[in-house]
């Protein structure tokens, strides 16, 4: 059954795949947020009224296939248990939005877990396309061929002057909303990161940490994507994201290779200690958990360490999260629990790798 | 610029707060904005999403400086959402409401998409297929515009009779 394994598995496949820079830039993602005509926007929409426009897309979308993806699953939010919900946000394949607000919505989600396409999220219909590593405009391709098949079977509502209308002003346009999940530990350690952050402001983007608005870079990890939507073409938008993280991707191979040459041992220390940490603890929480796993991805791309892969890592970053980790012990976990299974579930993890020297 | 509260680093973080109307200038460094507790720049603690509204509001008190002025409820037809709503949620109720509030639009929208108010991205294949038409006479124009200053008068006649083709196109649809 496909929906159990969107559960089961902590990995989704595309993210198995290759990609460009996939050592510094984890994933590229496009969204485009589109709206029907004929019905409210599901945040002024009554009960009824979003069971009608979910009734209306569900006809015209449940089972479809999409050429090059398949089929995509329909999954109805209301007949998933709440840590079923969780461990699709974790995964990112919805977002917190859809749980926490929203009332009679679904996703749609192919197999390879690349697309999801959410309804009655803030706007009808939300097309989210993910990529490996650096590749925002293979994903702007895919999500606009996305669009124009669902064009086909929607009226979507657009207006001449303002583009394609969103229940927020935020959105309206283009309706897209581009991001990059990039690792940055160097600019970090290195505490370049605090003079880059604002002049990547000025460029119209935004960054945060990777569960979205208001949430804090865990284990390095940020979001960068653009604000404006308005008055620029979707080409655009996408060019200067992509212009930016270029320089991001620089800079922090640039702080690598300072580490590397002039404090060695000081980061050769790091990152082993925190590969004892995650080998050896038996109580971990979840933020020391994301802080030790970014200092041993940063071990692997160096090739300090060896005989771990990213997709462990990979894995283990979606896998330790509190959703993730009740869901896979199957009960529900007080948070000192979770701590002791947390540390477990990554020694075994890593014991798998067969690593028990990993110092070369 | 000195930092305005440890006045010995320069000042990094510039911006204007209005606190119950009253307007301050503020200029921190970072170190003390971070203590303070100021916003920082770049902090994923302050997105727009968050603003938005707190700038609806002002474009509101700013609109009403008119004590003379009828307030008029000014409602979407379809969906009911009323424009004072709309400035506290944030969010419109449905496409109307663009239509309905259209003349109070531009503002808002300059401030959030950084002086932009007229899309210029992708157009509908299906239901837009007029717009697009219609843009491309308009950048042929624009074209044939400049052929006729340089005097490519060949070259403008090509462009004119596209424009010619595209206009009936445009009408049969």
């Amino acid at each position: 059954m496909t929906l159990r394994r969107f559960i089961d598995q902590a990995v989704s496949p595309w993210m198995q795949g290759d990609g460009p820079n996939v050592d510094i830039v984890l994933s590229s993602r496009i969204r485009l947020a589109r709206n029907l005509t004929e019905f409210a926007f599901p945040v002024m929409a009554t009960e009824s009224q979003a069971k009608k426009a979910l009734d209306f897309i569900r006809e015209r979308l449940e089972g479809a296939e999409y050429h090059s993806l398949g089929k995509f699953a329909w999954i109805d939010m209301d007949r998933l248990e709440p840590i079923e919900k969780r461990v699709l946000v974790e995964k990112h394949l919805i977002s917190p939005y859809l749980v926490e607000e929203s009332v009679h919505s679904a996703a749609l989600i192919n197999d390879a877990e690349s697309v999801s396409i959410m309804v009655n999220e803030e706007d009808h219909l939300r097309i989210q396309c993910l990529f490996p590593g650096f590749q925002l405009n293979e994903a702007l391709t895919l999500a606009n061929g996305i669009d124009d098949w669902l064009e086909q079977k929607f009226t979507f509502a657009f207006d001449e002057q303002r583009g394609y209308l969103t229940s927020c002003p935020t959105n309206v346009g283009t309706g897209l909303r581009a991001s990059v999940m990039i690792h940055l530990p160097a600019l970090m350690i290195t505490q370049r990161m605090n003079r880059i952050a604002p002049a990547i402001n000025q460029f119209g983007l935004v960054i945060r940490g990777i569960y979205g608005e208001g949430s804090e870079a865990l284990g390095n990890v940020f979001q960068i994507s653009n604000q404006i939507t308005l008055g620029k073409s979707e080409e655009d938008i996408v060019e200067d994201l992509r212009g930016v993280v270029m320089q991001l991707i620089q800079q922090e191979n640039a702080a690598r290779r300072d580490l590397m040459n002039f404090s060695r041992i000081q980061l050769e220390d790091r990152v082993f200690r925190s590969y004892g940490v995650l080998a050896n603890s038996r109580i971990i929480p979840s933020k020391e958990a994301a802080k030790c796993l970014s200092d041993v991805r940063l071990g692997v791309d160096l090739g300090l360490i060896k005989g771990v892969t990213r997709n462990v890592l990979n894995e283990l970053m979606v896998l330790t999260q509190p959703g993730f980790l009740q869901h896979y012990f199957k009960e529900t976990l007080e948070p000192e629990e979770r701590d002791v299974r947390r540390a477990t579930l990554i020694r075994e993890r890593l014991k798998k790798t067969g690593l028990d020297d990993p110092i070369e | 610029m000195e930092c305005q509260e440890c006045h010995l680093r320069p000042a990094t973080l510039h911006f204007t707060k209005i606190v119950n109307g009253k307007k301050m200038e503020v200029h921190l460094c970072e170190q003390c904005a971070r203590e303070k507790g100021e916003v920082m720049a770049g902090s994923n603690a302050f997105s727009i999403h968050n603003l938005l509204s707190g700038l609806l509001n002002f474009e509101e008190m700013a609109g009403h400086s008119d004590p003379f002025e009828e307030p008029s409820v000014l409602q979407c037809p379809k969906c009911g959402l009323t424009y004072s709503d709309f400035i506290k949620v944030g969010k419109f109720g449905c496409a109307e409401c663009y239509r309905a509030f259209r003349d109070r639009l531009d503002p808002i929208l300059r401030k959030v998409h950084a002086g932009n108010t007229v899309h210029t991205g992708k157009v509908p294949k299906r239901t837009g297929k007029g717009i697009s038409i219609k843009r491309k006479i308009k950048e042929l124009k624009e074209k044939l515009q400049r052929l006729v200053a340089n005097e490519e008068f060949e070259e403008a006649a090509k462009v004119r009779d596209e424009i010619r083709a595209l206009e009936k196109e445009g009408d049969v649809s």
